[in-house]
C-alpha cells in the first residue's frame, strides 16, 4: 500500500503478509530502488507482534508499508539483516522491545538494555550482560574502552575499540544510557503531554521532532494546517539547522585544535539560537509547534528584523568558514579521514548530511516534500568524498542554502490562522510523517487504537541509522582521529536511546 | 657545605668562591623559575584567547589553578603502587634540578661542569621515564597509549636536541651549557647567523614537542583519545597534579631559557641581561601562542615528519659548522 509523507492509512488496509512473503517482499523492494526507512513491532493483543516495514522510494516520493504477524507463542522470524544490512539496528531493537528473535541475526545484542515490553522472558538470559563485546585476539592487539563517562561534557555512550597500535581495527558502540522510554510515554490520548515529550526526544532537535509529531497528529485528525503556520515551522526548523551546523563546524575546528574558528562559530551559534529565542521564547525552539499549528507568530517588524540580522550573520559566516576551509593545516586533518564510500553508505542506509557527504541524494525536503517545501525548493547539498571534509563542507553548504531559503520566505510569509482546531483521531489508523531535521531524516509513526488514542508511537531519529556509519568510517583510521570522525557525524545519544 | 657535595659527586670546580653566594644563587634561580613559569602559560592562553576573539582567563590563572591544586589532597587508585606516587615528585625535582644547570638571565648557573649537557638530556629522560612508568602503573589502556606516543616522540625530539647540542658544542668548543649559552658564550649572529638560525628553528620545534603544544599535542583538548601529555596525568590529582603541572610549566621555562640567549646574546650588565631575558621569555610565549592560534594540530602520524624536519634542520646546522671548521 503506498502513501505520501504525512499520509495515513487504515490499519486494516496495511497488507498483512506471511513471514516468508514479508521477508521476500522487503528484500525484493530493497534490491530495487527502495530504502528501509523504518522497521518496528507493534503488540497486537494476544495474537503476537505485528512487524511493520516502511519502505521509501526516494525518486517517487512514495512510501510503501508491509507487515507480518509474529505469533506470540513462537516469537521468532527469519532475520532480514544477513541480506539487508539496513535492518541491523532495527532488528536488534525489535528483539529487545518485544522478545521476538530474529533468527540468524549475526550480532544479536540489545541496543538499550531494558526489559521487553511484552512482559515475557527476554531472549537474553541476563539483560545487563547479554553478549560479549567483539574482541580480537593477538599479542599486539589491544582493547581501549572509552565512556560512558567522558572527559568532556557530552552525552554518555561506551565505545570499545580493538586496536593494533594506533590503528582502529574495529569499534563497537554500546548506547542506551539515556533510555527514558519516550515511545511508551507517548501512547494514550493526552496530546498536551505528548507534544512536550516530543520536544525532549533530542534537545538539539526540538523543532524537528515536535514538527514530526504534530504532522502525525494532524494527519490522524485530518487537519489542514494553514500555510502561515507551516511557514513559521519551516523558519524555526531552518534556524535550528543553521544553529547546529554552525556549532558543529566550530566543534570540528576545536577538535583539530584550530581555535579561532571554534571561538567565532561558537558565538555565532548563540546568535542563531537567540533568533529562535526571539521567535519562540526558547533558545532551542521549544513551545513553538503544537498539533494544529504554531503558538507564536512572526509579525512584519520581526520578519524585517530577522532578515536584517540574517543578512549580517550570513556575511560573518562566509568570512569565518572561509578561514576554516582555506587553512592547509585544517584541510590536512579533514581530508581522507573517516571515509565512507557511496556503496557502503547506501548499504547501511546512511541519511542526513553524513549520507549526502557520501553522495547519497537523500533530503526529505526534496524527496518527500511536505508543508512549506511543497512550494519552495531547497537545492540539495552533496559532498563528493565521504570523508570528514565532505561532512563539514555539506554542513557549510546547507547553512548557506538554509539562510538563502530563510531570506526568501521571511519577507513573503503567507497569510492564515496560526492554529487550526484538531478533530478526534481516526481509529485504527497508521499515520507517518517525515521531517529533515538537521541530522537527517526524522520519522514518526503513530498507530491509533479503536478509541482514537495512540496504541503505538514509533520514533526514529536519524542517529539510529547513522551510528553504524560511524563504526565503519573509523575502521583502519588512527584512534586519535576518532573524536574528529565522531564530531563530523555528531550523532544524538538521547535521540537514539529514546 | 653545598659545594662540597657537588665536588664530591661531580668532581667539578665551582666558580663561585663563597658558599653563601652559591646558596643565594641557587635560591635566586629557583625563585625566578618558580615565579615566572606559570605566568608564561598564562601569556600563551591569553594570546590564544585573543586570536579566538575571546577575553580569555586572567594572566594569573595558572597561579590560581596551582594554588587550588596544592590545597587539595590526592586520590589514589587501588591498582597503583609507589611508582605512581613517585612520578610527580621525580618530575618536579628533576625540573628544579635542571633549572640549576642553565644560566638564567645574566645569572651564572650554580651547577656547571664539562658535560652538563648530558645531565640535561638524561634528567629530562628520567622525568619522562617516571611519568611513563606511572601511567602504565594505572593499568588504564588510554594512559598507556599516551605513554607510548610520548616515548616515540621523545625518541625523535631527543635526537634533535642532541644534534643541536653537538653543533653548539662545536661552535663554542665546550660541552657545558654555561659556556655554550652563558655570559661568555662566543656565539654571535654576525658571524654564525645561518647556523644559529637553523639551530633556533629546530630547537623551537623541540620546545613545542617537549611542551605538548600545538601542532604536536593540544594542551586544551578534552578528548582522551587524542591526548599525549594530558592523558598521562589523567589519574593524578590534588598535590600530585600540582607537581606535574608545575613541572610542565618549568619545562617550558627551561627550553625557553636555552633558546632566548641564543637569540639575544648577553650584554654583561646584570639588569640589562635580566630584562632582555624576561622580555625574551614573554616574546617566546607570545610566538608560541600565535603558532597555536594560526594552525590546526597535526595528524598524529604526521608528527614524526615534523620532528624529522627539525632533525634535518639541526643536521644542516651541524654540516655548516663542520664545513666552516
Amino acid at each position: 500500500m503506498e502513501l505520501f509523507n504525512g499520509g495515513n492509512i487504515a490499519l486494516a488496509d496495511v497488507p498483512l503478509l506471511t513471514a516468508h512473503e514479508f521477508r521476500s517482499k522487503v528484500l525484493h523492494l530493497c534490491r530495487g530502488d527502495a530504502r528501509l526507512l523504518n522497521l518496528f513491532g507493534h503488540l497486537v493483543s494476544d495474537q503476537g507482534v505485528r512487524l511493520f516495514a516502511v519502505l521509501g522510494f526516494d525518486e517517487e516520493a512514495q512510501l510503501q508499508i508491509v507487515s507480518t504477524l509474529v505469533p506470540a507463542d513462537r516469537a521468532q522470524y527469519e532475520a532480514l539483516t544477513p541480506d539487508l544490512l539496513q535492518a541491523h539496528w532495527f532488528e536488534r531493537e525489535i528483539a529487545e522491545q518485544w522478545a521476538v528473535r530474529p533468527a540468524g541475526h549475526p550480532w544479536l545484542k540489545p541496543i538499550r538494555r531494558h526489559g521487553n515490553y511484552r512482559g515475557v522472558a527476554d531472549i537474553w538470559q541476563d539483560i545487563s550482560n547479554p553478549h560479549p563485546f567483539f574482541a580480537i585476539d593477538g599479542d599486539e592487539v589491544h582493547e581501549v574502552g572509552v565512556g560512558p563517562v567522558h572527559a568532556g561534557i557530552i552525552e554518555p555512550g561506551h565505545f570499545r575499540f580493538q586496536c593494533h597500535g594506533e590503528e582502529i581495527i574495529h569499534l563497537e558502540v554500546q548506547l542506551g544510557y539515556q533510555h527514558r522510554g519516550i515511545e511508551r510515554m507517548m501512547c494514550g490520548k493526552d496530546l498536551r503531554r505528548a507534544v512536550l515529550l516530543s520536544e525532549c526526544i533530542a534537545g538539539d532537535t526540538s523543532v524537528g521532532h515536535s514538527m514530526a509529531f504534530c504532522e502525525v497528529t494532524e494527519s490522524l485528525a485530518g487537519c489542514l494546517v494553514s500555510p502561515r503556520a507551516q511557514a513559521i515551522r519551516a523558519v524555526a526548523l531552518e534556524l535550528e539547522r543553521v544553529a547546529n551546523h554552525v556549532g558543529d563546524l566550530g566543534a570540528l575546528g576545536m577538535d583539530v585544535g584550530f581555535l579561532p574558528t571554534s571561538g567565532y562559530f561558537g558565538r555565532m551559534r548563540g546568535d542563531y539560537l537567540n533568533l529562535l529565542l526571539a521567535l519562540t521564547g526558547n533558545r532551542f525552539g521549544k513551545g513553538l509547534c503544537r498539533p494544529g499549528g504554531v503558538l507564536f507568530d512572526i509579525d512584519e517588524s520581526m520578519a524585517e528584523d530577522l532578515c536584517r540580522k540574517l543578512k549580517h550573520y550570513k556575511k560573518e559566516f562566509d568570512q569565518v568558514s572561509d578561514l576554516l576551509f582555506t587553512r592547509p593545516s585544517v584541510l590536512a586533518r579533514f581530508e581522507d579521514v573517516g571515509t565512507l564510500s557511496r556503496k557502503t553508505a547506501q548499504k547501511i542506509g546512511l541519511v542526513g548530511p553524513a549520507g549526502r557527504a557520501s553522495q547519497l541524494e537523500l533530503d526529505v525536503r526534496i524527496n518527500y516534500p511536505s508543508g512549506m517545501w511543497q512550494f519552495h525548493h531547497v537545492p540539495i547539498s552533496l559532498g563528493a568524498t565521504g570523508d570528514v571534509f565532505a561532512r563539514a563542507f555539506v554542513r557549510r553548504q546547507e547553512v548557506l542554502r538554509s539562510l538563502e531559503f530563510l531570506l526568501k520566505i521571511l519577507p513573503t510569509l503567507p497569510k492564515g490562522n496560526l492554529m487550526t482546531p484538531l478533530a478526534n483521531f481516526m481509529p485504527d489508523t497508521f499515520a507517518v510523517s517525515m521531517v529533515e531535521g538537521w541530522r537527517g531524516e526524522i520519522m514518526h509513526v503513530g498507530i491509533t487504537n479503536s478509541e482514537g488514542g495512540f496504541a503505538r508511537y514509533k520514533i526514529k531519529d536519524p542517529s539510529f541509522h547513522n551510528w553504524f556509519g560511524l563504526v565503519l568510517a573509523v575502521r583502519n583510521e588512527e584512534i586519535s582521529d576518532f573524536p574528529l570522525c565522531n564530531k563530523s557525524f555528531n550523532l544524538s545519544y538521547c535521540g537514539h536511546d529514546l | 657545605m653545598v659545594s662540597d657535595v657537588y665536588l664530591f659527586i661531580f668532581n667539578i670546580s665551582i666558580s663561585v668562591e663563597n658558599e653563601m653566594m652559591m646558596l643565594i644563587l641557587i635560591i635566586l634561580h629557583w625563585l625566578i623559575a618558580l615565579l615566572l613559569s606559570p605566568f608564561l602559560l598564562g601569556v600563551i592562553s591569553k594570546v590564544k584567547a585573543f586570536f579566538a576573539g575571546r577575553v580569555g582567563p586572567s594572566l594569573f590563572q595558572p597561579y590560581y589553578d596551582l594554588s587550588k591544586l596544592f590545597q587539595k589532597s590526592a586520590v589514589y587508585s587501588q591498582t597503583t603502587t609507589w611508582v605512581f606516587r613517585a612520578a610527580p615528585v621525580v618530575a618536579l625535582a628533576s625540573a628544579l634540578l635542571l633549572v640549576l644547570v642553565i644560566p638564567l638571565g645574566g645569572l651564572d648557573a650554580p651547577l656547571k661542569f664539562q658535560g652538563d649537557i648530558f645531565l640535561v638530556a638524561y634528567i629530562l629522560a628520567l622525568a619522562r621515564f617516571f611519568m611513563i612508568a606511572a601511567s602504565f602503573d594505572t593499568g588504564f589502556s588510554m594512559e598507556a597509549m599516551g605513554a607510548s606516543r610520548e616515548a616515540f616522540f621523545a625518541c625523535l625530539s631527543e635526537l634533535v636536541l642532541f644534534m643541536n647540542f653537538i653543533t653548539l658544542a662545536l661552535l663554542t668548543r665546550s660541552i657545558s651549557l654555561s659556556q655554550m649559552i652563558g655570559a661568555d658564550s662566543p656565539l654571535s649572529w654576525s658571524h654564525l647567523g645561518p647556523t644559529l638560525l637553523l639551530v633556533v628553528a629546530s630547537l623551537f620545534v623541540v620546545l613545542l614537542a617537549e611542551n605538548c603544544r600545538i601542532p604536536i599535542d593540544d594542551p586544551d583538548t578534552h578528548l582522551e583519545l587524542t591526548m599525549i601529555h594530558e592523558v598521562m596525568i589523567l589519574d593524578h590529582s590534588g598535590v600530585d597534579l600540582a607537581y606535574m603541572t608545575y613541572a610542565a610549566a618549568l619545562k617550558f621555562l627551561i627550553f625557553a631559557t636555552v633558546l632566548v640567549p641564543i637569540l639575544s646574546g648577553w650584554t654583561g650588565v646584570f639588569i640589562k641581561d635580566m630584562s632582555i631575558y624576561i622580555t625574551g621569555l614573554l616574546g617566546l610565549a607570545i610566538v608560541v601562542g600565535i603558532v597555536e592560534s594560526s594552525m590546526a594540530r597535526l595528524r598524529l602520524n604526521r608528527v614524526r615528519n615534523l620532528l624529522l624536519i627539525a632533525f634535518v634542520l639541526a643536521f644542516f646546522g651541524f654540516i655548516v659548522t663542520m664545513w666552516r671548521g
